[in-house]
């Protein structure tokens, strides 16, 4: 089966056909992107507000709890049926998915900034924005990304559910394979979508790594 | 196949959506990294049955409630049963019932000979029971089917309908851009696109929605984002959207009746009762059971026991 899904994935057709995967991890991609730029504008500014101020803290845990326990098929299922098919109900269960581990990376990594740096630029007489801005921010942004890299993990992983109603995106490779027990296909989707996911959390560890300030010892 | 919404279904459609997890649970019917010749060893289990009935059914609800009305006159004509109901998709029963490990199982004539046989070119209802009866595994018979089928068919509103005067499939030849909402598994079926082509003259492309002609489906077609859906024709969406099923006078779909799978060596008594059941279920029967599933959302036994009792088998 290992030699069907390479002769699979390896036959042109497949790569750059109207339904190649060359297409749809594009597609897969836009999708885990847009997401995340919805969940980020979302859970940042939300995040840091908490991690800031210490305010709303108690609430902001039990969100992220209650909400990652929520199933995301369940939620893709009920918003289609509100808003038909497309990309909206999968992009909204997606951005549910997301949220919580970005609101998390962004509280707890300004809650990491060491009190008595916070205090000592407050006693220099920066304003709580220049705080937020060039001291928490810098000094806690591994932990910041950390939450987005987690964030875009498990959207792409979780991408998969958009080809539920009518879209496209490596889900397709799963359904089509799944229902017609054509399992080579199937584990082609599969490969595809680990193979994506290393090469992209390869790529968000060195963003990770290289936005980490010079000069300061790794927290943690 | 039907979409309900609890936890379990959500929760178990969900991990159907990973592939390590849906190769796990085909694991547990037939080893899908095996080549397919190497695992068909079939009919070497045990064929007899035991004390109790093991009646077998689908994990879709109308199918279910079909397997329950078989237990209920097996019951009644003195029998004991073993419900072992939501067992799973095709492959994964197929499995069971070739182990023995089953009794009875209320299957779908076309879908069950392309099981066994997949380049069958049996059309007719006759013929694919004909076909079957040659082709089921050692020990196993397939009982005389029903009226009731239940099979995919293409639908359309009524209004698309009565604009371009559609009466069967032949009619869509001409019209563009027609969409058809379906499984994506609808891309690679003999009656998809390609076969709708080449027996029809029809051109269409297939979104895939994936709830099996489910609610999503039907809210894709009342939507207008689609012109056509696969619908399971015994679905009681197609009587309350007032969709349109086209006719496919050329037998593009294969027929779906009702179909009880047996072990030959079960009862003759208990035989004879699900055949008394089999002899009443016509497609509008089989329609009324599953509107009165959806609608009341009682259980298979409730629902069962009610539809036996008006007909006088219970």
């Amino acid at each position: 089966m290992i030699t069907e899904t390479l002769t699979w994935l390896t036959d042109p057709i497949n790569v750059t056909g109207p339904t190649g995967w060359l297409q749809l991890i594009g597609q897969h991609l836009m999708y885990t992107i847009i997401t995340l730029a919805i969940a980020a504008a979302i859970a940042l500014p939300i995040g840091l507000y908490v991690g800031h101020t210490g305010r709303l803290r108690s609430a902001a845990v039990l969100a992220t709890g209650l909400t990652r326990a929520l199933p995301t098929l369940g939620l893709l299922t009920l918003f289609a049926l509100l808003a038909g098919i497309g990309l909206v109900a999968p992009v909204i269960a997606l951005v549910v998915l997301a949220v919580p581990s970005i609101l998390a990376g962004a509280y707890s990594g300004l809650e990491s900034v060491p009190r008595s740096t916070i205090d000592g630029a407050r006693a220099q007489g920066m304003t709580e924005m220049q705080i937020l801005t060039q001291v928490e921010v810098p000094l806690g942004i591994e932990l910041i990304i950390g939450g987005l890299r987690s964030a875009f993990m498990q959207v792409l992983a979780t991408a998969m559910l958009a080809a539920y109603v009518g879209n496209g995106g490596l889900g397709k490779l799963i359904f089509l394979g799944m229902k017609t027990e054509d399992y080579p296909v199937m584990l082609a989707g599969s490969l595809l979508v680990i193979v994506l996911a290393i090469l992209c959390d390869v790529i968000l560890a060195l963003v990770q790594r290289a936005a980490r300030p010079k000069g300061i010892a790794r927290t943690a | 196949m039907e979409p309900r919404f609890t936890r379990r279904g959500l929760g178990a459609a969900a991990l159907a959506g990973t592939a390590a997890a849906a190769l796990a649970a085909c694991g547990a019917g037939s080893d899908p990294l095996k080549d397919k010749d190497s695992s068909g060893d079939s009919g070497g289990g045990d064929q007899k049955v035991g004390k109790a009935v093991r009646i077998g059914s689908q994990d879709y609800y109308s199918n279910e409630v079909i397997a329950e009305l078989f237990a209920l006159v097996i019951e009644k004509s003195g029998g004991t049963v073993d419900r072992q109901y939501r067992i799973g998709q095709r492959e994964v029963y197929m499995s069971e019932i070739e182990a023995g490990k089953i009794d009875l199982f209320p299957e779908y004539l076309g879908n069950t000979l392309q099981y066994f046989q997949k380049d069958a070119t049996a059309k007719t209802a006759e013929e694919i029971h004909k076909a079957l009866g040659e082709s089921m595994p050692k020990g196993w018979e397939a009982l005389a089917f029903a009226e009731a089928a239940d099979q995919d068919s293409i639908n359309t509103t009524a209004e698309f309908a009565k604009e371009h005067s559609l009466k069967q499939l032949g009619d869509l030849a001409g019209i563009k851009d027609l969409k058809v909402a379906a499984n994506s598994e609808f891309e690679a079926r003999p009656y998809g696109p390609k076969g709708l082509k080449k027996v029809y003259g029809v051109d269409v492309s297939v979104v895939g929605v994936e709830d099996s002609g489910g609610p999503l489906t039907v809210k894709a077609l009342l939507d207008g984002d689609v012109q056509l859906a696969d619908i399971y024709s015994a679905d009681p969406a197609i009587k309350k959207n007032g969709f349109v099923t086209l006719e496919d006078p050329k037998s593009l779909i294969l027929p779906q009746n009702v179909v009880p799978l047996a072990k030959s060596a079960l009862e003759d008594a208990h035989k004879k009762a699900v055949e008394g059941v089999i002899a009443k279920l016509t497609t509008d029967e089989l329609i009324a059971l599953n509107t009165d599933s959806v609608d009341s959302g009682a259980k298979a036994s409730v629902v069962a026991e009610k539809w036996l009792k008006k007909q006088g088998l219970l």
